[in-house]
């Protein structure tokens, strides 16, 4: 059956963590009903313009999207079945926050056919926990963790976060230890090494700072050490800062990086949709009262929409694909584009082989370890001149 | 036939910002052959680069009718002098033109290192100068004080100056008047022999090449064959002329007194060299006029198109640039890191900048441009001598007898606080002193001996930074003098970039190239191996330093919402190795070719 993904954004939480740069942050109940209700319109609108399209996997992000009361966010699945069809198998998570959530939620969202959860942990440790401005401790997480389990989740991602401001390889080890010491343990694992972004509280903290964060050689020690670790714990890295055990890679995370569709509702979120891309408003209040209007259009809701050319296409199939381990097909990318893959990127492979930055095993192309450390230059590589 | 007593034939000189060309405005305003609308801010820096460093830097002129007090019609020839060191040439002799000059000084500021400068350059060309007071509308304007000083240091006749401000339009009136009183009239016999003085061309693509002269003897006009004496070119006139504000306008015939122009198709501005002089050949003169110099470059660098493939624009733009330049000198060379380019020469720093700016924003070129370098010779031990202006020619140093460079004499005027500052500065520049004359109590004006090499880059502006901007500065070549220089290699991932190699005085060499060396470290981005960077002198390595390899370029998160945004990170990314040269394996950024520029930074 033909895949597609649909992402939906909540960008409500209970308070902005010091190095998000998500669009989200805290808002009354009166808002968070009438953003319920607009991703409703939104969700008629798409239906209106594309039939009831087959979706083969949700994902329900923010923000805290735990924070919804639980009758609403049943209520935008249900709305979801309504005007999409949902396929039977189809992957469908739910991010939250611990301290958010306990086991009677937790069961209900089970009811409404969620089958995974994603948690934001980002460190075992208290004092890291509240450097970086999270809600919650280490014992809440553990907790929630186990109320998931009861609740039947058998498909649970954790999220942790590497290279923290005074963190060092023992505490990130330790880190890293606790989770998979968890029974069961999870069978997800996202491992991110700390972005400093702008328009984050880290960044005006450790712009021109630099020297309070791990050096670049910890944090690539950090990053090998993890994916060593990972792999003996019977995890495999599928892309540059995912683990999965065997079956339990995350198909909605797959969809970016392998160009399949998908469909991002509410505000900010991007689609990418028959080769046309296409990105929300920003702003929420913007976003709620078009939608509340009779007679809007996707349009009207829309900050930008790009069709992508035959050569952009092929650059972010390059520049997504090579962020997973299993890297690209040249086959795939033959059949997908009609021309082989030598004639548009034989030259600079060939260039990135020699410089050990790529791999090549029959027609998968992938980064190597020194690929993936300085991947930005590779990736860039495959941008083609105008 | 035009009468000489009614003609004025004069230039305004000062020092930079005392006031010249506002006071030129003023006085093409009062004399009203425009209306205010018509003019422009500044009428006579008509290049957008000359107004916004505001300079003047072609020489120009322009004719104006004067109704004087004595109810007589006056006929002004106003000749602007260009007001940098670079153009000292150029200056003189356009003053040679001139049969007096106004003397503006800052009421402020009073006489500066330039003012004295030109004063003395336009008493050396017989010229009467009179004094104007300037800004006498600023608080700080002490008229008095410097009346006294122009009397005291300069010895002439001041008390009666124009206390003016060009700025708010005081006082002109009286500068008018004193320019019919004081500046004598033109004298020349139209009937003599023609002898009329080049002192500025440009190039017009219809006319050809326009010729700016001042008739000294005899007379000319349409259809007369000419002889520039010192290149031997012949011509015959198309047209001749005289200078409205901005334009050329058309007159019967160029006699002696006269300034003007005159044309005839002449194609290539070196045929018409500024301070030749123009004959007839049916009238011909026994002599040329006094003081023409073949200009040569004072400095050199190596000009490079970003992108390879527009060498040929390049070769095209310095052929049009050189039609209106002829100061500008340019061959090809080859740089093994650079590729394709020109060696250049110019008169100065200030020449090569204004150069390189006209070839980016006129003619859209992106450049890469060397180390600039002055000429030195090199005597060798087979007993040639050759003039070295690109460091990688230097010969190998068994086959040197010996060599020099070329040193200038220098004024520095400098309040005496700032005395012992200025000194060190000097010293450091391996200054040779020659003596100190006290102005007055609190100003002083220090003469020195320095290599050109030592000036050429950040001289000026260490100056003004170590006198917190009161020194002022003028200089005129002096001449060549033995010295001990070494070439300074550099080696980028072990490879001699020849592009980077510059002369250094030998006691300098470790100091230049270990600085050199921490320029480049900051200036050549990581890339995905160690560099190590050296300076070398022969096979000997002087100072290392070391770029490490890029450790980590990576994006941990990229999921739908982030593409476009990841995506544009990536193409800046790849837009950015579009503007490094590939030398080697290693991406070096293009101002790090112009980096021993700046070792002197603080």
């Amino acid at each position: 059956m033909k895949e597609l993904g649909i992402y939906v954004h909540f960008p409500f939480c209970v308070k902005k963590c010091a190095y998000c740069d998500f669009l989200s942050g805290p808002a009354g109940a009166g808002t968070i009903r009438r953003y319920v209700q607009a991703l409703q319109e939104e969700m008629a609108l798409l239906a209106a313009q594309y039939g009831r399209l087959s979706v083969s996997s949700i994902f329900l992000g923010g923000g805290t999207p735990s924070i919804l009361p639980v009758e609403w966010t049943a209520e935008v699945l249900e709305a979801l079945r309504q005007f999409f069809q949902v396929q039977e198998d189809a992957e469908i998570t739910i991010e939250c926050n611990p301290g958010t959530v306990d086991k009677e939620k937790l069961k209900q969202y089970r009811q409404a056919g969620i089958n995974r959860i994603s948690y934001g942990l980002q460190s075992v440790h208290e004092q890291e926990l509240q450097m970086l401005g999270r809600i919650h401790s280490m014992e809440q997480f553990v907790k929630c963790y186990q109320d998931a389990r009861a609740a039947g989740f058998s498909n649970v991602n954790v999220d942790l976060m590497s290279a923290l401001p005074g963190q060092t390889l023992t505490d990130w080890m330790d880190t890293l230890k606790q989770v998979t010491e968890l029974q069961p343990p999870p069978e997800h694992i996202s491992a991110y090494s700390l972005i400093i972004e702008p328009g984050t509280l880290f960044y005006e903290q450790y712009t021109g700072h630099e020297e309070l964060l791990p050096d670049e050689n910890t944090e690539r020690e950090m990053y090998r050490w993890t994916a060593r670790f990972l792999q003996e714990k019977g995890y495999r890295r599928y892309e540059i800062s995912n683990y999965a055990k065997e079956g339990y890679e995350s198909k909605h995370n797959n969809y970016y990086w392998t160009g399949v569709d998908y469909l991002g509702l509410g505000i900010g979120a991007a689609s990418y949709l028959q080769g046309v891309r296409s990105k929300n408003t920003e702003n929420l209040q913007f976003y709620i009262q078009n939608l509340e209007l009779t007679g809007t259009t996707l349009a009207d809701i829309r900050m930008e929409e790009h069709v992508l050319s035959e050569r952009e296409q092929q650059e972010e199939y390059l520049f997504l694909g090579l962020r997973r381990m299993e890297g690209i097909s040249t086959t795939a990318f033959a059949a997908r584009f009609h021309v082989s893959y030598d004639t548009v990127y034989g030259q600079v492979t060939r260039r990135l082989l020699e410089l050990g930055l790529l791999q090549q095993q029959g027609e998968w192309i992938s980064l190597t370890d020194r690929g993936i450390d300085v991947s930005n230059v590779v990736l860039a590589e495959f941008l083609q001149e105008e | 036939m035009i009468d000489q007593s009614k003609i004025r034939n004069f230039c305004i000189i000062a020092h930079i910002d005392h006031g010249k060309s506002t006071l030129a405005d003023r006085i093409i305003e009062k004399t009203g052959l425009l209306t205010s609308r018509e003019m422009q801010e500044q009428i006579l820096d008509n290049m957008d680069l000359e107004r916004e460093r505001g300079i003047t830097i072609k020489a120009q002129a322009v004719r104006t009718v004067y109704q004087a007090q004595d109810g007589e019609e006056y006929i002004f020839n106003l000749i602007d002098t260009p007001g940098h060191v670079d153009f000292n040439y150029e200056v003189s002799r356009s003053l040679a033109a001139c049969d007096g000059a106004v003397l503006v000084v800052d009421a402020a500021q009073g006489i500066e290192a330039q003012t004295l400068a030109n004063v003395y350059l336009a008493l050396d060309h017989d010229l009467d100068v009179f004094p104007v007071i300037n800004k006498i509308d600023l608080p700080s304007a002490d008229p008095e004080r410097v009346v006294n000083e122009i009397e005291d240091v300069i010895g002439i006749e001041a008390q009666d100056a124009p206390r003016i401000s060009a700025k708010n339009g005081i006082n002109i009136e009286e500068v008018l008047e004193q320019i019919v009183t004081k500046i004598p009239a033109p004298t020349g016999d139209p009937d003599a022999p023609l002898q009329a003085l080049i002192f500025d061309s440009v190039y017009d693509p219809y006319k050809g090449v326009i010729v700016f002269c001042r008739v000294r003897e005899g007379r000319m006009s349409k259809g007369t064959t000419v002889k520039m004496m010192a290149t031997g070119a012949v011509f015959e006139v198309v047209e001749v002329g005289y200078f409205g504000a901005g334009q050329f306008i058309p007159c019967e015939e160029l006699s002696a007194g006269m300034v003007g122009y005159m044309t005839a198709s002449i194609k290539n501005v070196r045929d018409t060299m500024v301070g030749d002089t123009i004959t007839r050949m049916d009238h011909m003169a026994a002599e040329p006029l006094p003081g023409y110099k073949k200009v040569t470059p004072m400095v050199y660098c190596g000009l490079y198109p970003a992108d390879g493939a527009r060498y040929g624009d390049l070769r095209e733009a310095l052929e049009k640039l050189q039609l209106n330049d002829a100061a500008l000198q340019y061959e090809p060379e080859t740089s093994i890191a650079l590729g394709f380019g020109f060696r250049c020469g110019f008169l100065g720093l200030l020449h090569l900048e204004i150069i390189q700016e006209r070839l980016e924003r006129e003619y859209n070129l992106d450049l890469v441009t060397t180390a600039p370098g002055v000429v030195y010779h090199i005597y060798k031990t087979d007993g040639t001598m050759i003039e070295l202006t690109n460091p990688s020619n230097m010969p190998d140093p068994s086959e040197i007898e010996y060599m020099e460079e070329p040193y200038v004499s220098a004024e520095i005027m400098v309040t005496t606080e700032f005395i012992g500052a200025i000194m060190e500065l000097c010293q450091e520049r391996r200054g040779v002193y020659l003596g100190m004359e006290y102005m007055e109590e609190s100003r002083a004006v220090l003469r020195y001996d320095l290599p050109l090499n030592e000036i050429i880059y950040d001289f000026f502006d260490a100056l003004k930074s170590r006198s917190r901007g009161y020194a002022s500065f003028d200089y005129e070549m002096k001449g060549y003098e033995r010295s001990e220089l070494v070439k300074l290699d550099i080696l980028v991932n072990r490879d001699e970039v020849d592009a980077l190699s510059f002369i250094v005085f030998a006691e300098s060499a470790y100091e230049r190239g270990r600085k050199m060396c921490e320029k480049l470290k900051e200036e050549i981005p990581r890339q995905l191996f160690d560099i190590p960077i050296q300076a070398a002198i022969g096979s000997k390595i002087i100072a290392r330093e070391t770029v490490k390899a890029l450790r980590k370029d990576v994006l941990a998160k990229c999921y739908g919402g982030d593409i476009t945004r990841k995506k544009k990170l990536l193409e800046k990314q790849k837009e950015g190795k579009k503007r490094m040269r590939m030398v080697g394996n290693v991406e070096i950024p293009q101002k790090a070719f112009m980096s021993v520029l700046k070792l002197d930074e603080k």
